[in-house]
């Protein structure tokens, strides 16, 4: 039986949550809005809240680049990196859980090691090791370190430790082989966790801006984080083309996240529980 | 390792199956992890006692670590990173648990609404976020000057992003949007799993919101906050993209930080030793930082 009270500091602080999300919606409705404002209306000192001659022609100039192929190309990363990832962490995850094997507190002791230390650290070692593996520039050189970094084994580690070992000795006793006990007994019950390492994964490729910065490099092998970042730096104050480019940039990958959003949230807190 | 129990032979023989099996399972994973975590971390190590560039490969021991602190835009560097944690991790925790203590009460949708909008510029991407503040940083065109200007805030049009006094202050701010929206998540999943029997039990008892905030919550999703401060750390130490894409580190090496700086000698000088001797000090002071928290935190909690 709760009974809600209306007290001074939840009004006050009701008020002040509205202004707040004001403020973070905010940067987002500029970018939407200052995509089809017009050159003159952009660079007037005098900022225009709503577009009143909504235009086109930023879109235009910024389809004068590749810029589907660079959306493209973030579509592409993302998606082999989140199966990749899916794949390879399930398993493990599954193992790390509920396997008692030789050398299995020390390996989950590495995992969670690798995971506290600085990812972008080790950037300059990775790129002599993809050109060494002739890698650099392909979207290899973005995948790889993507599926290796450990979190996901976590994740999906947390997971696992909800499957019942009774189910696993079950179907053991019922003649099942290791690899069919996985995908028929582990796998349905992993499945929401599975769920949220691939949304986490394909946002996370997505938006790692400084691993792509690094591995790629010529026009067409861009991401369209890079496209963005490219075009800024060739016309920085061609604001409007800019908007336009991070519209295009953030619409589809907002769009994945309200849909998904559910999964999404579950991955975060099950990430955050100390095994 | 497995050294609680004298195994039997039957025992043995399944431990043996299943480490055999549990490795099959474990393959693929590793081989990814090793490839292209562990190998360039022992390489970043290795290398950073070494003179590496593109023509030379020499060993000269700790002299990539001396040099370090005798270089002054290391130094200025590190101080700059060190300020952007420190007033940001704190903004951070607070700020996402006084605004998860508010919304998690609320029903399913306002909350759920609220989460989302907090996670926004998470999802965005620091690239589109980043333009769209500088456009509002923007001397001449940017609302800032507009809106504080009309306000009579300020008398006249500074340039945010290119005055030493006033840019790492721009960075921090866009920092501190793109990153509440993962602690606003876990604490909001924190405090609805205080245990309720307990709350109730204290408010029987008399006890004022605020004793039951520091009495059982706060104990209760301090494993939470330890986590919080711990990432918020680490991807603060490593604020990197917001500097390459608003400053490149200037005005006057005003905006500099360590990640910006390794970065700028590994892949503009080429200096890839000295960068990896970079790295191994952030990663060694990241460690420490980490520590330490867990020290405090640790002991309040007793």
């Amino acid at each position: 039986m709760k009974k809600i009270k209306i007290t001074p500091y939840k009004v006050v602080a009701v008020a002040i949550l509205a202004i707040l999300a004001f403020l973070f919606l905010f940067p987002l409705y500029w970018i939407l809005t200052g995509s089809v404002k017009t050159a003159a209306d952009i660079n007037d000192a005098v900022p225009q809240w709503f577009p009143m001659s909504p235009t086109l022609d930023n879109y235009e100039r910024l389809f004068d680049n590749p810029a589907l192929l660079w959306l493209f190309n973030s579509v592409a990363m993302a998606v082999v990196s989140m199966i990749l990832t899916c794949v390879t962490a399930s398993m493990a995850g599954y193992a790390l859980a509920k396997k008692r094997f030789i050398g299995r507190t020390l390996l989950f002791s590495i995992f969670i090691c690798a995971m506290a230390l600085p990812k972008q650290v080790i950037l300059i070692p990775l790129l002599r090791e993809m050109a060494f593996l002739h890698l650099h520039d392909t979207m290899w050189a973005v995948i790889l370190p993507t599926v290796g970094w450990p979190f996901g084994v976590f994740l999906m580690k947390q997971f696992s430790e909800n499957i019942p070992g009774e189910l696993l000795e079950a179907a053991r006793i019922d003649g099942a082989g290791e690899a069919r006990t996985f995908t028929e007994i582990a796998l349905p019950i992993i499945k929401p966790g599975i769920g949220a390492l691939a949304i986490f994964t394909f946002i996370n490729c997505w938006n790692d801006y400084f691993l792509q910065l690094i591995m790629l490099n010529s026009r067409t092998k861009l991401t369209i984080s890079l496209g963005i970042a490219k075009l800024q730096a060739e016309m920085s104050t061609d604001f409007g083309l800019i908007m336009a480019g991070a519209a295009l940039a953030a619409v589809p990958i907002i769009t994945i996240f309200l849909l998904f959003q559910k999964y999404f949230t579950r991955g975060i807190t099950m990430g955050a529980v100390k095994g | 390792m497995n050294k609680r129990m004298k195994p039997t032979g039957m025992q043995k023989a399944l431990i043996r199956r299943e480490t055999i099996s549990a490795y099959l399972f474990l393959l693929p994973a590793l081989i990814f992890f090793v490839g292209f975590v562990i190998v360039p971390m022992v390489m970043c190590l290795v290398t950073s006692f070494f003179n590496y560039s593109m023509t030379e490969f020499a060993f000269v021991g700790f002299s990539n670590y001396v040099e370090m602190f005798q270089d002054e835009i290391f130094i200025r560097a590190l101080l700059n990173t060190i300020l952007i944690v420190v007033v940001a991790v704190p903004v951070v925790t607070v700020f996402s648990l006084w605004v998860s203590s508010v919304i998690y009460k609320m029903n399913g949708a306002v909350c759920s609404f609220f989460r989302c909008i907090f996670y926004l510029p998470v999802v965005t991407g620091t690239v589109a976020v980043t333009v769209v503040w500088k456009w509002m940083f923007n001397r001449y065109t940017g609302l800032f000057n507009y809106v504080l200007g009309e306000t009579g805030i300020i008398d006249s049009d500074i340039s945010w992003l290119g005055d030493e006094r006033t840019a790492i202050w721009c960075i921090i701010l866009i920092l501190l949007t793109t990153s509440v929206g993962q602690p606003v998540v876990l604490y909001v999943s924190a405090l609805g799993n205080v245990d309720e029997s307990l709350i109730e039990a204290a408010q029987v008892d008399g006890a004022t919101s605020r004793q039951v905030f520091w009495k059982i919550k706060w104990p209760q999703i301090m494993p939470t906050t330890l986590y919080i401060l711990v990432i918020t750390t680490i991807n603060s130490f490593q604020c990197y993209a917001l500097i390459q894409l608003l400053t490149s580190g200037g005005p006057n090496h005003s905006t500099e930080t360590i990640m910006y700086y390794i970065y700028y000698q590994a892949f503009r000088l080429y200096r890839y030793g000295y960068g990896n001797a970079m790295g191994v000090i952030l990663a060694i002071i990241i460690a420490v930082f980490s520590a330490i928290q867990f020290k405090v935190a640790g002991r309040k909690n007793d």
